[in-house]
């Protein structure tokens, strides 16, 4: 239970995917306007990165893996190059399943999200978990705390942002910084102060 | 219509650029800039890629039930990605170590997926691929800006050729060591915007709050 904690802290402050690894800089930036909005999206991107996941680690132990394949009676089998193709295709269909659920469900919700959500799919804190979740060598339930700690750091994230440019909004910027630019700078400022949690050693 | 199609391809250098106006692909830009070589081979995979991936998207966009279309243009760009990173693994192996994920990152780039959504899906194939390599340069515009930026004044070279020789080789140049980290991309991005808009005033966004200035009583 404890190696599972220190997995969901260091996911979620340590190594925060979107302001220590920089993946889903696109939505980050373009939706964090309101806090009600990247609140939304914030929890979208945990439901999404909790199910995706697990379901592909599942599927790179049962279909990918070399050997994997045995129960099947292909035991010298190694597929791992369809790998980049496979994670992409689950989180595809689940982001298009999310949003006919969020569609005929929540309707101000989907609004809200408009073009961003089709968007969730290449948002990069997706794919790239799922790469981390390989590259690391997760087992099932690790992976799974790893997909919802990791979804709840990137949400924690954008409501922070969006906390601030909440209040940047009031303040007297140079016209050509107005909006993305000044956006940008805070985000740097951000992310530098998310690097003094980088020394930090559970 | 040549003139039109020229417009295309050069109104998202500047005018219409996919990071400093449409908010596109930031991801890559930020993590591949630290040196000048990796952004330019980056910008041509994102180039070649998006230019591509918009053709064939196009070419069957009468055949794409809504539906399932993001599933469509994903295997379209994975498949895509998958031979240029072959590629590259053939050809240029240092190279493709150093980039390592980022080539399988180019999937998620949302310029990609961004343009084949909102031009490729409405657009006969010759003009989605010219507004795809358009799209693909003016990304590849401010990744280069941004490379030789960090590289010049981070480590005192450009193209991996000493420029500025640095204290450590006996030179005189202290190099800038905070370039080399990722934050600092977020700061020259910034400053690019600021500059870009100065020159071209419309864009600039408009204030939801102006400041007035009240007489004193």
């Amino acid at each position: 239970m404890e190696a599972y904690l220190a997995l969901a802290v260091k996911a979620i402050f340590v190594e925060n995917l979107a302001l220590s690894f920089f993946l889903g800089m696109c939505t980050f930036i373009a939706v964090s306007k309101k806090i009600s909005t990247a609140i939304g999206l914030g929890v979208s991107v945990m439901v999404v990165q909790s199910i995706t996941v697990p379901a592909n680690n599942l599927i790179l132990t049962y279909l990918l893996a070399p050997g994997a394949l045995a129960w099947a009676g292909f035991s010298d089998v190694d597929l791992t190059f369809l790998g980049l193709i496979s994670y992409i295709g689950v989180i595809a269909a689940l982001v298009q399943i999310l949003e006919m659920v969020l569609d005929k469900y929540f309707p101000p919700l989907y609004n809200a999200l408009g073009v961003f959500l089709p968007l969730i799919t290449v948002n990069c804190a997706i794919l790239g978990g799922s790469l981390f979740m390989v590259e690391r060598a997760y087992d099932f339930g690790e992976s799974l705390t790893y997909g919802i700690s990791s979804g709840f750091g990137w949400a924690l994230a954008i409501t922070a942002m969006a906390g601030v440019r909440e209040k940047l909004k009031y303040s007297d910027i140079p016209d050509g910084l107005q909006g993305l630019g000044i956006t940008f700078i805070s985000a740097g400022l951000m992310a530098m102060a998310f690097m003094s949690f980088s020394g930090v050693k559970l | 219509m040549p003139h039109k199609r020229r417009e295309m391809l050069t109104d998202p250098l500047v005018d219409n650029n996919p990071i400093t106006l449409q908010v596109l692909g930031i991801c890559s830009a930020l993590a591949v800039t630290s040196s000048l070589q990796v952004a330019f081979v980056m910008t041509l995979a994102v180039t070649l890629v998006t230019g591509f991936s918009s053709m064939f998207i196009s070419l069957i966009r009468n055949h794409i039930p809504s539906s399932i279309r993001i599933i469509v243009q994903m295997v379209i760009i994975a498949s895509l990605v998958i031979l240029v990173d072959q590629i590259l693994k053939a050809y240029a192996f240092e190279i493709s170590k150093t980039l390592s994920v980022f080539v399988g990152l180019i999937i998620t780039n949302c310029i990609v997926m961004g343009r084949a959504e909102a031009f490729a899906m409405k657009n006969p194939p010759i003009d989605s691929f010219i507004d795809g390599v358009g799209n693909g340069l003016g990304y590849g515009v401010i990744l280069m800006l941004v490379g030789f930026i960090r590289e010049l004044f981070g480590s005192g070279s450009l193209f991996g050729i000493t420029v500025l020789e640095t204290v450590n080789n006996g030179g005189w140049y202290v190099p800038n060591g905070m370039l080399l980290l990722p934050p600092s991309a977020f700061f020259i991005i910034g400053l690019i915007i600021w500059a870009f808009r100065t020159w071209k005033p419309t864009q600039v966004e408009e204030r939801e709050y102006k400041i007035q200035t009240v007489e004193a009583h």
